[in-house]
């Protein structure tokens, strides 16, 4: 009991370990304030394309999307940090991260998008298009505000995983919440640091799945 | 040589993806087992947890939701490393393989039960009241009049949960195992090319995307969601 | 050969006296949800073979009767008996007491995912233990009551409502139980369905089942009903034949009911 205490819930080590892990979860927010924003736009444009009418825009749309959601993140991260400098391209670790997981949470966000526009009736389009709007006013201010309305669990339940994905920053060594923690638990030889960073994101995403939960039960009620 | 060719011999070198072939192969046998594990066991423990929801039991149900909560936040990578670096240091020592398989097997686990809960749900009153006014015990009424009804509704996004969950048993390399990103990534660095990353990603696409494009057509066919 | 459940309950009816001992009774029954009393002490008797009419205003507390009456609605104190046997007691065997308490519904609630044979064998198979082939042999029996033998394989969602209702009819008739509860049975009908789910109960009471009913058919209660009860704010205002309450309703309650509903 006592080694567990030791070795999980070492106050001293979190003490010591609590600036490096604060810097981390700064780097963690950077990560979020670039890919949420710019994932949820390309979302956007994921969704109209792979609904566009002409199937020359559709399928490409639909293959990119599904491509995306195909590969692991984390293999799309590694591959756009350590393979594109073979091609003499050298991102840095906070570019790779952020051109992975945009590319990746394009094609989630963009799926839960796709199925928000498609829960609305076609009425509301033709009541739209009816009074003059033409179709680009009609998806901007009929159409998307209420299929985010519908899809909302979703997309903060998506954005849950965005920030759960950050922690994948780790692996090409960015500093961010998880390389700051793990950094500490192998100088420290103790998994406590790594225990306080599990301690910080639960923080941060609990409140957001509690919420998620609530607003998918009233849904189903 | 050409900027053609050399993007060709970067990321598309035969004598590199010749050689690594057969370590792809093996990392592919590897993600398979993991994935159908993890699938199996996940779906199973969620299924169970939902029903035991059911009973409404306090003291048992705040436990449901709490391991539920727990492990719907936590990146799993976090809870790999406290696993596979911390469990050895209290005399549990768990190979990478093991670790892999009961992170994500608890973490589809704890998103099964929610999904199969919000099945639950979803069904009518009615349909509780008619089976139980005809003598069917509040576990037969589960098991035969409402679980097969809420698990058809759970089929769609039941699905893309397990295949985004599958998809992170890559998380592996990061602690040694010998999956398709971890053959991939040694032999990059060994051969010093690019190709075995570009192997590991068509060996994703080979495994996933029939998933992808499986769980769109259940899409299609079970509808979103219940207006 | 299965008898059907019709045949059944018409022989096991067969020579009952009219003033047997009631087959189900209720005394004192009081039912609140938190502050509101819904029904404020319940007498009633139905003897076999009876067919009781429960009529009164919405909210009145007519469901709330007929749901305390298989515990659907736990009553707050009162007893519900069932055969001499007081079934709100802590001892009873309340799945074992409700095989012999058919229910049917407004929204019929029949199983979606099982055929109109599948919703009717289902209790047969889970409750009363029988066999796979028996439980199907009853079902179509009670199916044939019903007048939908070769609707048996088709799912509810490719039926009428009315099919529907009669499927619903069945699944409690297939348990053979002493006594059935209607809540509404054809309020949820379209008008030209009303009379086939209408004809079936009245099969359901020449064959002696002992029934009670809440419905808005009044034609129907005045040609069937052996009584007519009226209720309003939970308690039973008044009672008797169907030619005494809608010929000449006693109570001043009754009569602006009665004229309410009357055109
Ligand atoms: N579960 C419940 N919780 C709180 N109040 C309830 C509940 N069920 C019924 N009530 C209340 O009890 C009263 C009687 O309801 P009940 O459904 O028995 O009436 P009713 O006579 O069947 O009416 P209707 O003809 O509209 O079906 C109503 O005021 C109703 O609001
Ligand atoms: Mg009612």
């Amino acid at each position: 009991m006592d080694a567990l205490l030791d070795q999980f819930f070492n106050v001293t080590i979190m003490t010591q370990a609590w600036p490096m892990l604060l810097r981390g979860l700064a780097m963690t927010a950077l990560i979020c304030l670039i890919v949420i924003p710019l994932g949820l736009l390309a979302g956007i444009a994921a969704a109209l394309l792979s609904l566009a009418e002409r199937r020359a825009i559709r399928w490409p749309a639909i293959a990119f999307v599904d491509f995306f959601r195909a590969v692991p993140p984390l293999v799309l991260l590694i591959f756009v940090y350590s393979g594109l400098p073979f091609a003499g391209i050298r991102p840095s670790p906070l570019q790779a991260v952020a051109i992975a997981f945009v590319l990746n949470n394009a094609a989630y966000y963009g799926e839960i998008y796709r199925a928000g526009i498609l829960s609305i009736g076609k009425g509301q389009f033709e009541a739209a298009r009816s009074t003059g709007l033409t179709a680009a006013q009609t998806m901007a201010h009929v159409v998307l505000p209420q299929a985010v309305r519908n899809v909302l669990p979703d997309l903060i339940s998506n954005t849950v995983e965005v920030v759960k994905l950050t922690s994948l920053a780790s692996v090409v060594s960015l500093a961010e919440l998880l390389y700051q923690a793990d950094m500490a638990r192998s100088v420290t030889y103790n998994a406590s640091p790594i225990v306080a960073a599990a301690g910080l994101y639960l923080v941060i995403l609990w409140p957001l799945v509690r919420l998620v939960s609530r607003m998918e039960r009233r849904i189903a009620a | 040589m050409g900027p053609f060719e050399r993007f060709l011999d970067t990321f598309f070198n035969e004598t590199v993806m010749a050689k690594y072939l057969p370590a792809i192969i093996g990392g592919m046998g590897v993600t398979l087992q993991l994935a159908v594990l993890v699938v199996v066991s996940g779906i199973v423990l969620g299924l169970l947890l939902a029903c035991l929801r059911a009973y409404r039991i306090k003291a048992l149900n705040i436990a449901i939701v709490a391991f539920s909560d727990v492990f719907r936040a936590l990146p799993p990578l976090v809870i790999i490393l406290i696993a596979y670096f911390g469990l050895p240091n209290v005399g549990l020592s768990l190979s990478a393989f093991v670790v892999i398989w009961l992170v994500l097997g608890l973490t589809l686990g704890a998103f099964a039960e929610e999904i199969f809960w919000a099945g639950i749900l979803s069904i009518h009153k009615g349909q509780w009241e008619a089976a139980r006014s005809t003598g069917l015990t509040f576990t037969q009424t589960l098991l035969s009049v409402v679980l097969p009804q809420a698990v058809r509704l759970t089929v769609p996004p039941l699905t893309n949960r397990a295949i985004a969950i599958t998809k992170s048993t890559a998380l592996g390399m990061v602690i040694g195992l010998p999956d398709i990103l971890g053959e991939a990534t040694t032999a990059q660095s060994f051969s010093g090319n690019a190709s075995p990353l570009m192997m590991a990603a068509i060996a994703y696409i080979v495994l996933f995307l029939p998933l992808v494009v499986f769980s769109r057509w259940l899409e299609t066919r079970f509808k979103w969601r219940q207006a | 050969m299965t008898d059907s459940p019709l045949a059944t309950a018409a022989a096991r009816s067969g020579g009952s006296a009219p003033h047997a001992t009631p087959i189900l009774q209720l005394i004192a029954l009081h039912k609140s949800f938190g502050t509101v009393d819904v029904l404020k002490g319940i007498d009633l008797k139905v003897t076999p073979g009876e067919m009781v009419f429960l009529i009164g205003p919405s909210g009145s507390g007519k469901s709330t009767l007929l749901r305390c009456c298989n515990r659907l609605e736990e009553p707050t104190s009162g007893a519900v008996v069932v055969e001499g046997v007081d079934i709100t007691g802590p001892k009873v065997d309340l799945n074992k007491a409700r095989r012999r308490i058919g229910m049917v519904f407004q929204s019929f609630n029949l199983y979606p995912h099982k055929t109109a044979l599948g919703n009717v064998a289902l209790a047969l198979i889970k409750v009363s233990g029988l066999s796979r082939r028996a439980a199907r042999e009853k079902a179509m029996a009670a199916l044939s009551d019903v007048g939908l033998a070769d609707k048996a394989e088709n799912y509810p969602a490719q039926l009428s409502g009315g099919q529907q209702q009669r499927v619903a009819i069945a699944r409690a008739l297939a348990l053979e139980p002493k006594v059935m509860l209607f809540d509404e049975p054809t309020s949820a009908l379209d008008p030209e369905l009303v009379g086939d789910v209408l004809d079936v109960m009245r099969k359901v009471r020449e064959a002696g089942m002992t029934m009670l009913v809440v419905s808005h058919e009044m034609r129907f209660a005045a040609e069937a009903a052996d009584r007519v009860i009226f209720m309003d704010g939970g308690v039973i205002v008044e009672e008797g034949s169907p030619q005494e309450i809608f010929r000449a309703p006693k109570e001043a309650r009754t009569q602006t009911f009665l004229s309410r509903v009357s055109h």
